[in-house]
């Protein structure tokens, strides 16, 4: 635990923490809105977004990205409507349309534009390069108070803690309108909570998530966080402070103990190589959730005795 | 390139791009089938969650073979890893869905995401290995039928048939149960089993399509031609057939376009032309398409323009709305300077006279027929002349026109 955790495997851990927990903030309300596949969803539109951007600028910095994820994410969003009410198609079959449309035209402007030999490339998207984010100016544990180090670490690093401490913060000063429309839409539309504009700026939160995310360590983490941390933390109890607790936790879980074993894991059984740190995590989320799945206290439908079958 | 496309597409590009166009035809018509079973069935999403969950059995199968001696690339070994895995990953929804609180679309995203990601765990294992290193399953990611070796085009084209066939089979039970599960219950159709054997028919689809469309992508092959088809029909027998034709002809052109440019990837073409067929039939369906809906709203904009211009002229005013006067002067009931001619009289007068039947009509009745006033449907298709003469008779003498 010296100078080389600090360099190469603090900052990666502490982005995947700060990650999973963006991610599993929002999940937990649009988990219990059933629209848990939304992050799904964003996670593949923005590619061509992110490639649009990086073929008007021709180069992978990180703000025009972002932009192009989020002009992505509004140009599917008003897409799926249209085709919904257009086309009178059912909503998941439109989601299911917009998002698989858009994400090969974004396969293919990325291999047209001769891009795939940069950083820039499918799996890269994919799997995210968590491992490659090292904080080279660190020589242990010292440089956490050297202001010239510090300027050293990832830029992911910052930017996903203010992507966290944002979607925090936003999940606490609304917490009474998110918690009213997400259980009784009809009761919180006649106490005055605009329940539409609460929806809306949920999909936009998830979204702001999936895109800071995502170009840090791609799109699995974000599609296991939005879903497997709040889905565990469903099963663990029936209140909502509690279980957003638990899904905070079970995603700082999955994500250091996903990234131990990834990094190490491999060590141990003899192998020299690492595996996929964005993939472990991923998996471990699954475990916890599956774990959850026969464990549970609050498994069962309301009703329905857990001891039972 | 084009001529290539064009060659690929009439089966002159040699026999490797045939039997691979020959697949997609085949694997797009059998996944526009089953897709329209889970599309009618809103169990759409279940197929991308089978689809991500094929990536550990390939790579496991592969890990398996090149353990047991082989060089891992046997196709059919690799396929049979996916199905097994698609199998755990459709149990675990299944299993998550019915044990638990969760619904579906959670323990969709969660099987999904949780077996995707393990899929390239072992995916990064795979290139630490000295076998790995030209493995090539990334193309089972996104798809690619350059280079596809002979006995895997023929595997392909084999499997494609089969599932096609299957669907051909199953199509009478299964629409029944989409359509209307109680009733097919009834009917002493198995419903579960059925349940089953739709999904059954949506893992072998994903699993045959691995190579030519991809994991990622294959789930738009059994989601869009549905949609697409949904434009074109009203009824379930047709939906099928013309699901499964849009995905025919997204399968054989989008395979005809990569053989042109073997560097595009193969699922993304054919995903992106079932795409566009979807866009024509948003735009052109004449029932439910865009453009229909555009020539409905002006064609009824002109009919209630025309009523109320042609009801002003009765009543004497004035016709100052510019699309009103261009509509009437079209006709030949205004003219230039806004005077009605002998024809607009006449018309006037026949909609003050509707107008009057209908008010009348409406003071005495509260019925169907009354509730049909909407102020542009000539009374005469409502009531018979027997009733409109009674109508006049309680109207009393007419006013003299034009007054």
């Amino acid at each position: 635990m010296g100078a080389g955790f600090v360099q190469l495997s603090l900052p990666p851990i502490l982005i995947g923490v700060f990650a999973a927990v963006a991610c599993a903030l929002p999940g937990n309300f649009l988990l219990l809105r059933r629209q848990a596949l939304i992050g799904d969803a964003i996670s593949h539109v923005v590619l061509p977004g992110i490639v649009v951007a990086f073929l008007l600028t021709g180069s992978v910095s990180t703000w025009p990205m972002l932009l192009g994820a989020a002009g992505a994410a509004v140009v599917s969003v008003v897409m799926i409507e249209a085709i919904r009410r257009l086309g009178r198609i059912e909503a998941g079959a439109a989601m299911g349309v917009t998002f698989t449309a858009m994400f090969a035209g974004g396969v293919l402007l990325l291999e047209r534009s001769g891009t795939s030999g940069v950083h820039l490339d499918v799996e890269h998207a994919l799997y995210g390069n968590l491992e490659s984010l090292i904080w080279f100016d660190a020589t242990g544990w010292a440089s956490l108070l050297d202001p010239a180090a510090l300027a050293g670490l990832p830029p992911e690093l910052p930017r996903m803690a203010g992507t966290a401490a944002l979607i925090a913060l936003a999940t606490r000063l609304f917490w009474r309108p998110l918690t009213l429309a997400t259980f009784d839409e009809g009761f919180a539309r006649s106490v005055g909570v605009p329940a539409g504009a609460v929806g809306f700026g949920l999909v936009v939160a998830a979204a702001v998530a999936a895109v800071a995310a995502f170009d840090a360590v791609g799109s699995i983490i974000v599609i296991a966080m939005f879903i497997c941390p709040p889905a565990a933390a469903r099963l663990m109890t029936d209140r909502l402070t509690a279980q957003v607790w638990w899904s905070v936790g079970f995603a700082v879980l999955s994500a250091v103990l996903g990234y131990v074993l990834a990094g190490y894991g491999p060590l141990w059984l003899g192998s020299r190589h690492a595996v996929s740190a964005a993939g472990m995590i991923a998996v471990v989320s699954g475990l916890i959730l599956a774990l959850a799945a026969g464990f549970g206290p609050r498994r069962k439908r309301a009703g329905e005795d857990p001891s039972a079958a | 390139m084009l001529d290539q496309a064009l060659s690929a597409l009439l089966l002159q590009a040699g026999w490797n791009a045939t039997l691979v166009a020959l697949g997609a035809a085949l694997l797009g018509a059998a996944a526009g089938g089953a897709g329209a079973f889970i599309f009618l069935r809103k169990r759409a999403l279940v197929s991308d969650a089978v689809a991500h969950a094929t990536l550990p059995g390939v790579a496991l199968a592969f890990i398996v073979m090149v353990a047991l001696g082989g060089d891992g690339r046997s196709l059919v070994g690799l396929l049979a890893g996916a199905a097994g895995s698609a199998w755990l990953g459709l149990l675990a929804v299944d299993r998550l869905t019915r044990r638990t609180r969760l619904s579906e679309d959670a323990a969709i995203g969660a099987v999904l995401s949780v077996f995707f990601g393990a899929g390239v765990v072992l995916l990064t294992v795979i290139q630490t290995m000295t076998a790995g290193r030209q493995a090539g399953l990334e193309s089972f990611l996104l798809g690619a039928t350059a280079g596809m070796l002979l006995e895997d085009a023929v595997v392909i084209a084999l499997g494609a048939a089969a599932c096609a066939l299957a669907v051909a089979l199953l199509r009478r039970p299964m629409t029944l149960v989409a359509f209307d599960p109680g009733f097919a219950a009834s009917t002493g159709v198995n419903v579960a089993r059925m349940d089953l054997a739709m999904m059954g028919l949506v893992m072998a689809v994903t699993v045959v399509g691995l190579k030519i469309v991809g994991l990622i992508l294959i789930v738009a092959l059994l989601i869009v031609p549905p949609a697409a088809a949904r434009f074109w029909t009203e009824r379930t027998d047709r939906l099928l057939v013309i699901a499964a034709g849009i995905g025919a002809v997204s399968g054989w052109v989008g395979a005809a376009i990569s053989a042109a440019a073997p560097d595009l990837p193969t699922g993304a073409v054919i995903v992106l032309v079932a795409f566009a067929l979807f866009l024509a039939g948003l735009l052109l369906s004449p029932a439910r398409g865009v453009l229909a809906a555009v020539l409905r709203r002006r064609r009824f904009a002109h009919r209630v323009h025309r009523r109320q211009g042609l009801l002003a002229l009765a009543r004497g005013e004035a016709i100052l709305e510019p699309l009103t006067q261009r509509l009437l002067r079209r006709e030949g009931l205004i003219r230039a300077d806004g005077v009605p001619t002998e024809a607009g009289r006449a018309e006037a007068a026949k909609a003050r006279l509707d107008e009057a039947r209908w008010a009348a009509m409406r003071a005495r009745r509260d019925d169907a027929e009354a509730a049909r006033y909407d102020g542009l449907t000539p009374i005469e298709t409502v009531l018979a002349p027997d009733e409109i003469a009674e109508l006049d008779r309680r109207l009393g003498p007419r006013a003299p026109e034009g007054a």
